[in-house]
């Protein structure tokens, strides 16, 4: 669709703070609350398209780029005002401890959540290239003008991609939400990894994106052992860099 | 010695091959059309020459200089403009602004610059609108102001990719005129067009494309009477 | 009948500290002029050359900790350090460009995000450098402009902010005269159709990004020099950089007053909410700024300054 939402991270963030609110208030495990983040975020982000992209698509980059920029800062001051700096943390959840893979311990939430990820992007990847509105998504992406001409409601696909994408960060939070702390900046380290991912892999490209994620993963996990775990992250980047000298378009992108 | 010499370019996109072996010369002062159905790659030909896309094989020559390689901006400054099929003015700046870019090519003199854009805009006839912002102009005086801007480059070489595209029948013999006036002052020219009628009119020699081959290469009065080219461009109405 | 305009706000600017001797008022417009500074800088990367950089809070910071650390470490003057640092964030910004001005639009402007995270993160760790604790610029006694240190009143640091500022308008205009800014103008528009006129983008863009960052590091060591105390935080966040976007888009990118306007608005309301709104007021003025900004980016991308010209060209139509 050509846009990078910036307040991704934030997003990422609510759909954490939903999981943590159901714990808290609701007692949900958040493997239990995961539907309810996945819903409220799709709902989130159809909002989101329809209140404030929709309006900032046909004009100027530098607009498109302050308008979900402008949410981001938005959605973060919001959250601390709302509901303070302080690290929350859901105690004890359903899967907890490790697990013994072979020679290897595996913390279990984060097994699940692997396990999870690779079955939300199986579906999501099936959903794109079998399915007709899939299908029809995908013509939007590549050329809306074409798309709009063969029939295609580009305005709802828009709309449908941005609650698709949102309830991936949905899942994706409630997820995290199991293992990781709960505070307004957290989302901002995982959306310019989850940026630098896509950006590697290269845009529009779904499988290369799951690859470019083994890569940032397995940079981030060997910078951090073999260099030191404060600066993983800035490896990740400065490897992110050095790729985007070679190939602006990411490993598998065309330009 | 020829200005501009393309020999075996070829260009592929993925399983796509938009021009294959294509060889031809251009002599200074020339003018010469270069049509074909869509598709026929006439455009990236274009692309080619200008340094936007690289060739997969052979090679561009500007006065027996290997320029294959070059980027566009230092192919422009060795004298070779040209327009774009899918008009690109610069929205946010005025019409006179839009052809100083070009202009300061020559100069980096602001003053001089805007008198040399002034200068080119009146050759085009929009001297009236220098000041209008380039978004606002109708799609002919757009066509005249891509015109204004590359010939404010000070070109030898000017490629004009459907100079008369897009534009109702009343505008074309103005532009026409236009063409063939630039093309009296001794720049050469090659011009893609669609409209058979202005090719007769203005061009001396025909270079006919179709997927991505040269299928003739010669003045327009056997062009026309060449039978590749009636099968699969012109039809039988255009039989002598 | 402008030109009158301008020569009596500059003089009403110039003896703004005669008036009002107050420290409070005398820091609003040093923060009003830092700030202005530091976009009408990012103006001319972003506003002028059309790439938007959303970590140019690294060049500040580049500027801060070369000149804090010449001074505390070598026992420089600031004067050294403030050039040492400019030509430092000249040079990293050359650096970055390589990789960096290979993307456009959105992906160019995370690879910027990419890089301001890199610098900080680096600095954080970095033991020499203070780390995560900050370096303190040594307090030098009696005041004086050789080690740029004044203690006894602001009025000299107000002047110094001022002279930041007027160079930075100065420049801009200088280069909105001259080919440059219109080749800048014309890589903003369309990158390609300049290209075929004969602009050599790539150069073009780093020229931009070169001065911009020149510009950026010199605020870096007046800041230093001011607040006596940097660290990550302050110097090298995202926030920071975010702020500094923030002033100009407000104002208007692109223009040359737009970045002037948007650090009188918003330094003003940023000082005074922060004072009623105490502690908890923290977090509510970002609030406003993030809706702020989406409402500029929806109604109004040009600005204060585009604000006024529609107003203006409302009434004469």
């Amino acid at each position: 669709m050509e846009i990078v939402n910036f307040a991704h991270g934030e997003f990422l963030m609510l759909a954490m703070y939903v999981a943590f609110f159901a714990w808290a208030l609701g007692h949900l495990d958040p493997l239990l609350a995961l539907p309810l983040a996945v819903l409220a975020l799709a709902a989130l982000g159809w909002a989101t398209y329809h209140g404030l992209i929709r309006w900032v698509l046909g004009g100027p980059m530098l607009a498109q780029i302050f308008a979900t920029f402008g949410l981001a800062v938005f959605l973060r001051a919001g959250a601390q005002f709302l509901w303070g700096v302080d690290f929350r943390v859901v105690q004890d959840p359903w899967l907890g401890g490790r697990v013994a893979l072979g020679p290897v311990f595996v913390g279990l939430p984060q097994l699940a959540a692997s396990v999870a990820a690779l079955v939300a992007f199986l579906g999501l990847w099936r959903f794109l290239a079998r399915s007709e509105t899939g299908v029809a998504l995908q013509a939007t992406a590549q050329d809306r003008q074409a798309a709009a001409l063969m029939g295609v409601d580009t305005d709802r696909m828009y709309a449908l991609g941005w609650a698709l994408g949102a309830g991936c960060v949905g899942a994706a939070g409630a997820l995290l939400a199991m293992y990781f702390y709960v505070f307004p900046d957290v989302g901002g380290t995982f959306a310019l990894l989850a940026y630098v991912t896509v950006a590697l892999g290269g845009f529009g490209n779904v499988p290369a994106t799951l690859a470019a994620g083994v890569v940032v993963g397995l940079v981030e996990v060997f910078a951090g052992l073999l260099l030191a775990p404060a600066i993983k992250y800035a490896v990740v980047f400065l490897l992110y860099l050095a790729i985007v000298l070679w190939r602006p378009q990411g490993l598998f992108g065309r330009w | 010695m020829s200005l501009l010499a393309v020999a075996g370019v070829t260009k592929r996109f993925g399983g796509v091959v938009a021009n294959r072996d294509v060889t031809f010369e251009i002599r200074p002062g020339e003018l010469v059309g270069v049509i074909g159905p869509n598709g026929a790659g006439k455009s990236t030909l274009f692309d080619l020459i200008t340094g936007f896309e690289r060739p997969d094989a052979g090679t561009v020559r500007l006065d027996g200089r290997d320029v294959t390689r070059l980027r566009p901006d230092e192919i422009s400054r060795l004298g070779v403009a040209r327009t774009f099929q899918k008009l690109r003015p610069f929205p946010g700046m005025t019409t006179l602004e839009n052809v100083m870019i070009g202009a300061f090519q020559k100069t980096s003199d602001v003053g001089a610059a805007r008198e040399a854009a002034r200068a080119a805009l009146a050759a085009v006839g929009l001297a009236d609108r220098a000041d209008a912002h380039a978004g606002g102009l109708s799609t002919g005086q757009r066509k005249r102001l891509e015109l204004a801007r590359a010939l404010a480059t000070g070109p030898r070489l000017l490629l004009l990719d459907e100079v008369t595209g897009g534009v109702d029948q009343a505008t074309v013999p103005g532009l026409v005129r236009l063409v063939r006036d630039l093309h009296a002052t001794g720049l050469a020219l090659v011009v893609i067009e669609h409209n058979m009628r202005v090719i007769m009119d203005i061009a001396q020699r025909v270079v006919a494309l179709q997927l991505g081959e040269v299928i003739a290469d010669a003045p327009p009065a056997e062009i026309v009477r060449d039978p590749r080219v009636i099968d699969v461009y012109l039809g039988e109405a255009w039989r002598a | 009948m402008k030109r009158t305009a301008l020569l009596a706000l500059l003089a009403a600017v110039l003896v703004f500290p005669a008036v009002f001797t107050l420290p409070f008022p005398r820091h609003v417009m040093i923060m009003i002029f830092l700030y202005g500074s530091l976009a009408v800088a990012w103006n001319i990367l972003a506003g002028y050359c059309g790439q938007i950089s959303l970590g140019h809070a690294v060049f500040f910071g580049i500027g801060a900790y070369t000149s804090t650390l010449l001074v505390a470490r070598a026992g420089l003057t600031p004067w050294a350090g403030m050039a040492a640092g400019a030509a430092l964030a000249v040079v990293f910004s050359q650096a970055v460009a390589f990789p960096v001005f290979r993307l456009r639009g959105h992906y160019f402007a995370i690879a910027t995000i990419a890089v301001g995270e890199i610098v900080q993160t680096l600095v954080i760790n970095w033991d020499w450098a203070g780390g995560a604790r900050g370096v303190f610029v040594p307090i030098k006694r009696p005041d004086s402009l050789w080690n740029f240190q004044f203690h006894e009143s602001k009025a000299l640091y107000y002047y110094v902010a001022l002279g930041l500022l007027l160079l930075g308008l100065a420049v801009t205009r200088w280069l909105e005269r001259s080919r440059h800014g219109y080749y800048f103008r014309a890589v903003r528009e369309d990158q390609q159709a300049a290209a075929s006129l004969g602009v050599n983008v790539a150069r073009e863009k780093h020229r931009a990004i070169a001065v911009s960052a020149g510009l950026t590091a010199l605020g870096g060591t007046f800041y230093a020099q001011y607040i006596f105390f940097i660290d990550p935080e302050s110097v090298l966040s995202l926030s920071l950089s975010i702020l500094i976007c923030l002033v100009a888009v407000l104002g208007g990118v692109g223009t040359l007053w737009g970045p002037v306007v948007g650090a009188a608005v918003l330094v003003p309301l940023s000082e005074y909410t922060r004072v009623w709104l105490g502690g908890t007021g923290r977090a509510l003025d970002v609030v406003i700024y993030g809706a702020l900004i989406m409402v500029i980016a929806v109604l109004q991308p040009a600005g204060l300054v585009g604000l006024a010209a529609r107003l203006g060209r409302g009434r004469r139509g």
